[in-house]
């Protein structure tokens, strides 16, 4: 199971919860797996988001591969003041 | 992975490719560019810091002998929700004015005299509202809100707000742990709106075809941004807009965004001529993106050792008129350098009516490094420990985790922390008034989406092709790469920047990004050609793509191989290329993943006027991990730019605005930029850690130098002159005041 770790300002949508553990194989599979369990998810996330995959950063995710050791974070994508 | 290796070109410092152009005057810049019948275009700009659109009325403008088009924000298309509505409603306002200088309307006419008089037969009715100029102003109950719709994100509903979003990290149980610490201490550090100031203003020529496809020249720093902003604000497919970079003068992170093209194209394109603008310095300050200002609240607790335990930030950015601050990575930077296992960080994005602010090298960075640095200096003194044993002794190593979550790999803080310690500057004695202060900076780098195309020519020789405009010396640095993979002369390979339909796809020109990300990319491409290189020489060999190996610019046999050939010099195989295959072209595209971090580690000595408050800078040194140097006079560069900019921003630059929100220094006379003459020679020191999943080692340069100077002058000031600032600038008569509050202590 990949673990995902949920930012303070996510939690509120997760029931709470700090971390959370799902099966998948990407990181489209992690938020697939993440609005299933906890619905209207993705949309408080939002656009634009960075992850972290076991301490890489991909500033565009969507694609990546987990692995069932994997640990997630996401991060507010860098807008650099643009 | 970093090949360790001896290099014939990588470390070398050849002449700059582009250097004759520049120092004999014939490069062209954004302002230098023209095309047959062209018109001239100006922007009408908003004489409120804040107030209502009522009415525009343009026809007596267009009525002008010599107008050919006027444009307002009505002949934008409406964006669709998600889209580009605030950079729309920043080139051209649409309901409102949000600073003092937002464009309202434009003016193509056949002269820029005739432009600038259409300006004023342009009548618009204002209902003015009550500036917002500050984060206090901004976040007080009653303030006037900017977007009435908006709402905070990262909060839960709040209502009409200033706030446009929250966010947050956290780690442990910092309250508890603060209660089990030795020393606590508590700040508040403020800085002020500074620009970029960089030299050549924003200036374009934009000429739409009748077919509706847009050509652009300009001085940017991301071509494809420019196309895709551009394409966005007008409606169009990026497909139907081509751009063309002129050389830079300058950019720092300030030219990642557009103001002038999205309208030059849209008045071309009403008038059927090319159109040229060209900003005045005067707008560049008014209307152009600054560094944000910032109030940075900070606690941090220690053992009597030195040894951190507990911290949390609290940070406010002003974003400008619409939302996007950097204060997200300010936030993740503020902590990063060091070790705590108890941390709180929490960030908010303020609008102020003010110009909406843009990238800055390191945006965020310096802000929250200034809170942290000075902190730290103050607990060193507090605790009497050395401040660079107290950084050491705190210090990240590959694999401690970052406050937002990610872990070091290989990083080299404590290498640079180390050659600070070392280093003669910091033992060297100190005289009467003047005092030593030490910071450090961190920043993430940023990797991104690169091509490079590598033109082998018949005679050997190589043309580089990538898309990222050169603003810090990047073309010397890939024709060195590509100079290194292929085994030839450096000066035998030209680099060029070319426009979005010659170069692939490649994200702009920032994030300390190109070296590393498209420099990276050019060493793909040449490996394609050493592959074909190999391939032919089998070829007129005769022999097994395995019996040849490539060494040094030339194909040769395999030790082993029982091949007795002569070795095949790239040039030799080029000139066969008709008879081997036909064009040899290496061509490479990817997305850059492994920017390693950068740390550096700044001294400063000043020597503080008490009768007067001025500060003179008599020595500065600036330690930096460069990963691996390509061309390491520009990376020097880099440090001493970065560190110039820096002490500017601590020790004079802030837009001053009058009540109105009008800004009153708009001119490099009245905003005090450091010049060579104010300041000594920036020496540096380049450490080298290699970045281990880059194949030269290299790590992004650009922004790091910028993040230590404002706290490294402050603490050098404090121990000239007993007085602690914690507000920038540190100008004459802030610095008088505060020591003739000291005396009156």
């Amino acid at each position: 199971m990949t673990a995902v770790v949920i930012p303070n300002g996510l939690r509120a949508h997760c029931e709470g919860c700090a971390r959370v553990e799902v099966e998948a194989v990407s990181v489209r599979g992690v938020l697939a797996a993440l609005e299933a369990r906890f619905p209207g998810f993705g949309a408080a996330l939002g656009e634009n988001v960075a992850v972290a995959i076991d301490g890489e950063v991909f500033q565009d995710p969507l694609y990546e591969a987990v692995a069932p050791e994997s640990e997630l974070h996401f991060l507010p994508a860098l807008s650099g003041g643009r | 992975m970093a090949e360790d290796r001896k290099y014939r070109w990588v470390g070398t410092r050849p002449i700059r490719h582009d250097g004759v152009d520049k120092v004999t005057g014939r490069a062209n810049y954004g302002a230098d560019f023209a095309l047959p019948g062209m018109l001239w275009g100006k922007i009408l700009r908003s004489p409120h810091a804040h107030a209502r659109i009522l009415r525009i009325d343009t026809s007596r403008a267009e009525a002008m002998e010599g107008v050919k088009a006027v444009a307002t924000a009505a002949d934008l298309p409406e964006q669709r929700p998600g889209g580009a509505t605030d950079l729309s409603n920043n080139i051209l306002a649409r309901d409102k004015v949000l600073y003092h200088g937002h464009a309202v309307a434009a003016v193509a006419a056949i002269t820029a005299e005739i432009a600038a008089q259409a300006l004023d037969e342009i009548e618009i009715e204002y209902e003015a509202l009550a500036p917002v100029l500050s984060l206090d102003a901004a976040l007080a109950d009653d303030a006037p809100i900017l977007d009435t719709a908006r709402r905070a994100r990262g909060m839960d509903d709040t209502g009409p707000t200033n706030i446009a979003a929250r966010v947050d990290f956290s780690r442990g149980e910092p309250d508890q742990a603060f209660a089990s610490c030795d020393v606590v201490l508590e700040r508040s550090y403020e800085t002020q709106t500074v620009h970029q100031g960089y030299i050549e203003p924003h200036a374009c020529v934009a000429d739409t075809k009748a077919d509706g496809l847009v050509e652009i020249w300009c001085s940017t720093q991301g071509t494809f941004t420019v196309r895709s902003l551009t394409a966005d604000v007008l409606g169009l497919d990026k497909s139907r807009v081509k751009v063309t970079p002129s050389e830079i003068g300058g950019g720092f992170g300030g030219k990642t965004t557009v103001y002038l093209e999205p309208v030059a194209a849209l008045l071309s394109r009403q008038s059927g001529r090319p159109v040229k603008m060209v900003m005045s310095r005067d707008e560049v300050f008014r209307a152009t993106g600054p560094a944000a200002a910032s109030r940075i609240e900070l606690k941090v607790g220690a053992t009597q050792q030195g040894q951190l335990v507990a911290a949390t930030a609290r940070l406010w950015m002003e974003a400008g008129a619409f939302p996007g601050s950097p204060v997200q990575a300010a936030a993740m930077t503020i902590l990063a350098p060091y070790k705590l296992d108890h941390l709180f960080i929490e960030g908010f994005d303020v609008v102020v009516t003010k110009p909406k602010v843009a990238a800055y090298r390191a945006p965020g960075a310096p802000q929250a490094a200034f809170a942290m640095e000075s902190l730290l200096d103050e607990l060193a003194q507090q605790l009497k420990i050395d401040p660079i044993d107290l950084r050491l002794a705190n210090a990240v190593a590959a694999g401690d985790q970052l406050p937002y979550g990610p872990r070091y790999k290989t990083i080299g803080m404590k290498e640079t922390l180390e050659a600070a310690r070392d280093h003669p500057h910091y033992s060297a004695p100190l005289g009467e008034n003047q005092g030593r202060g030490i910071a450090l900076g961190f920043w993430f780098n940023n990797g991104l989406n690169s091509s490079a195309e590598v033109y082998l020519t018949e005679d050997g020789t190589a043309v580089v092709v990538t898309g990222n405009p050169d603003i810090g010396g990047s073309r010397a640095s890939m024709a060195i790469l590509c100079a290194e993979e292929l085994g030839i002369d450096v000066m035998k390979v030209r680099p060029i920047v070319a426009d979005t339909e010659t170069a692939g796809y490649t994200d702009v020109t920032g994030g300390s990004r190109v070296t590393f990300a498209t420099g990276w990319a050019v060493v793909n491409a040449c490996r394609v050609i050493i592959e074909d290189l190999r391939r032919r020489a089998a070829q007129i060999w005769e022999c097994d793509l395995e019996q040849v190996a490539f060494d040094d610019g030339r194909c040769l046999p395999v030790e082993g191989s029982g091949l007795s050939h002569d070795p095949l010099s790239v040039a030799e195989i080029a000139r066969k290329m008709g008879s081997t295959g036909g064009p040899i072209n290496g061509q490479a595209q990817l997305s850059a993943r492994g920017a390693g971090p950068g740390f550096a580690t700044h001294l400063c000595d000043v020597e503080v006027d008490p009768e007067t408050g001025h500060v003179d800078v008599i020595r500065y040194t600036a330690i930096q991990d460069a990963g691996r140097a390509i061309h390491p006079a520009y990376v020097e560069g880099q440090m001493q730019g970065g560190a110039v900019q820096g002490i500017g921003w601590a020790l004079n630059e802030e837009y001053l605005f009058d009540d109105e929100g009008r800004m009153e220094n708009a001119s490099f006379l009245d905003y005090r930029m450091p010049v060579a003459s104010d300041l000594p020679m920036i020496d540096t020191v380049i450490v080298e850690v290699p970045n281990p999943i880059h194949p030269y080692g290299v790590r992004g340069v650009g922004e790091t130098p910028i993040v230590p100077p404002l706290a490294a002058v402050a603490n050098a000031v404090k121990h000239a002159s007993g007085v602690r600032m914690q507000s920038l600038p540190i100008s004459p008569p802030r610095l008088l005041a505060a020591l003739q509050e000291q005396a009156a202590e």
